[in-house]
């Protein structure tokens, strides 16, 4: 009798191994990149967990899901570089232990310690980044007209902009162009940034997100993406050669963003594998050539993991260059997030 | 206990179920926005009180009245063109197309609807882009030398709409003409009526219902939606929707959202009181 109800236990408990519904798993609030089966499924394999990403857009967004779910619900959150802070002062996430993480192999600018940590202690790491800037096709466009920002509002490419549906790095790019830094935005010169905002929308056919962005690039709908970067055109680039991207002489923006562990996970030491194998070389060149977007990685020895023709894609050869010329999204207190985001909305319903 | 009483309490047995689920999903969320919408943001932080600067906003802030204005005038438009396409296609289906072959002729209308809503707007922008099916066809035989500039118009907007709720339209027009008696019409005509006199008199007025309700149904759908004009529009004019989405997704903003949510909603109610004299959500 005995026997038989130890089977019976074995075979209950094998049942529920083999499940894989019942299976660890680990929930990370992610931006698309990471739903790339490619990057997750290796992790997946290696720890015997199922990994259930939630996609989210705008920090808003992603820190109202917090908000509204219980401790322990969340386990991983990519977020934008320069909010790390707040989600820290929104107590969204937990202390991660620097030493164990590589990134002393990261590119220097990114390691973003003045983002990352906050009071000494680090809340997350930077994962991979990019640029916002100026995308077109070459075959449309003359490459020299995208050196100078000011081409764009010369009326000599009215209605073939677009300009990518995200004020912060636009914005930045419209302050670039009048010789602000991003750093410098203040309430006082938004106001100068009015003028130029609605002149670019004015010669422009459109203001579109990331996908509608594409599409129209991809179609000749438009010729030149505003905010635009590798981001936006690597995706394209093997089926569309002449779709590229450069930095002008004004400048662009440097777009960042990072990964931690959430405050309140219940398994902390799993989201910090996860962490540790997303900064890992391999992890990062995965992430680098998702399938929603590509980026720069952050660590920079994952160079050994990309091809020769995925480098030539993200301009790896360039990258000191690059880094050197562009600036970090305007970091906005609260009131100036608001003054800017009515600038926008004003843009917009122009 | 009577019997009476009986069947009264039986009545509210059954209707319980559906009377929690509508307070627990409807009425308790939608007072919670309401509370919300007279919230404050001081910083990022939602400061609860009692205070209507949101809806003095609304009605005052030129942006926002233009994105109210802007979601109307499509909504009308999209509404009386959908009527306008769909009544021929329904009564041609339900009076050309024998009775055999009407489910078939029903199933090829609706069959759009079987794809991705968010696809198919997408699907929408390849037909209408500069280097589009219809530009392309127009160019080729020789009808225009410029491509047109369809896409990220409202006209796009316009079309992507009326294309979903054609559909919808004729559904409940079909619904409502199948079920007319075809005596009526040859009265109507025994009695000297013309072909239009039975349509305007008798035919029309029998089938006010469906069509008020599908229009009805049009306008709460298209009035709410902002993947349309955001995709096929390409953001060239903001509507009520996309500035809710903003508030929410960039900004934050949960009261003045939620401002606009019933603001969004007080324009669905007036409208269900302007037709609810034929709305007859049973015909759908």
């Amino acid at each position: 009798m005995e026997k038989r109800m130890t089977r019976t236990l074995s075979a209950i408990a094998l049942l529920l191994t083999a499940t894989p519904g019942l299976a660890q798993e680990l929930n990370a609030l992610v931006w698309c990149d990471h739903t790339d089966p490619a990057l997750i499924a290796p992790f997946e394999e290696k720890f015997g967990v199922k990994v259930n990403l939630k996609e989210y857009e705008g920090t808003a967004a992603g820190l109202a899901i917090l908000e509204q779910s219980q401790p322990g619900d969340w386990d991983v959150l990519v977020i934008d570089a320069v909010d790390v802070k707040r989600a820290v002062e929104g107590g969204h996430l937990a202390e991660i232990p620097a030493d164990k993480l590589p990134t002393a192999d990261f590119f220097p600018e990114l390691v973003m310690a003045e983002n990352n940590t906050v009071d000494g202690k680090t809340y997350a790491v930077t994962e991979k980044f990019g640029y916002n800037t100026i995308s077109y096709d070459k075959s449309k466009v003359d490459p020299a007209d995208m050196a100078d920002m000011a081409t764009l509002t010369s009326g000599k490419y009215d209605g073939r902009i677009g300009i990518y549906d995200y004020y912060l790095p636009v914005l930045g790019l419209v302050a670039l162009g009048q010789g602000i830094n991003t750093s410098d935005i203040s309430a006082d010169n938004l106001g100068s940034l009015k003028d130029p905002l609605m002149a670019l929308r004015a010669a422009s056919k459109q203001v579109a997100d990331v996908v509608s962005a594409q599409t129209a690039l991809a179609t000749g709908e438009v010729d030149i993406i505003v905010g635009g970067g590798e981001w936006l055109t690597a995706v394209l680039a093997a089926e569309n050669p002449n779709l590229d991207w450069t930095i002008p002489t004004q400048g662009a923006l440097r777009w960042a963003q990072s990964i931690g562990v959430v405050a309140g996970s219940t398994q902390p030491d799993l989201a910090l594998e996860f962490v540790s194998y997303i900064v890992s070389p391999e992890g990062q060149a995965r992430l680098a050539t998702s399938s929603c977007y590509w980026g720069m990685p952050a660590n920079a020895k994952a160079g050994d993991a990309l091809t020769p023709e995925q480098k030539a894609v993200l301009r790896w050869d360039q990258q000191p260059d690059f880094l050197a010329r562009a600036q970090l999204y305007p970091i906005p207190d609260a009131a100036l997030d608001t003054a800017m985001q009515d600038l926008w909305t004003e843009m917009l319903a122009q | 206990m009577s019997l009476a009483a009986k069947d009264r309490r039986l009545g509210w047995g059954l209707i319980a179920p559906a009377l929690i689920w509508t307070a627990a999903f409807f009425i308790l969320p939608f007072l919670a926005m309401l509370a919300l919408s007279f919230a404050t943001m001081d910083g990022r932080e939602v400061v609860r009180g009692f205070d209507p600067g949101n809806y003095v906003r609304i009605f005052t802030d030129p942006t926002m009245l233009g994105a109210l204005g802007n979601s109307l005038e499509i909504t009308v438009v999209v509404t009386v063109i959908s009527v306008l396409l769909a009544y021929p296609l329904a009564a041609i289906i339900a009076f050309r197309v024998p009775a055999q072959w009407q489910r078939l002729a029903l199933l090829m209308a609706v069959l759009p609807f079987w794809t991705s809503y968010v696809v198919r707007s997408y699907s929408w922008l390849l037909v209408l882009g500069q280097n589009g099916v219809v530009n392309k066809a127009l160019m080729g035989l020789g009808v225009m030398a410029e491509p047109l500039e369809i896409a990220s118009t409202r006209a796009a907007t316009v079309i992507g709409f009326v294309h979903f709720f054609v559909m919808l339209l004729t559904l409940t027009i079909y619904a409502n003409l199948i079920q007319l008696p075809p005596n009526y019409a040859r009265a109507a005509q025994d009695l000297g009526a013309s072909r239009w006199q039975t349509f305007t008199h008798v035919i029309l007025p029998l089938t006010l219902p469906g069509v008020v309700t599908g229009a009805f149904l049009t306008f709460v759908l298209c009035i709410g939606d902002y993947i349309t004009p955001q995709i096929l529009g390409g953001n060239a004019e903001l509507t009520l929707p996309q500035l809710i989405m903003l508030q929410l997704g960039r900004s934050g903003n949960f009261p003045l959202a939620s401002a606009l949510s019933v603001v969004l909603m007080a324009v669905v109610t007036l409208a269900y009181f302007a037709s609810s004299r034929w709305l007859r959500l049973d015909r759908v």
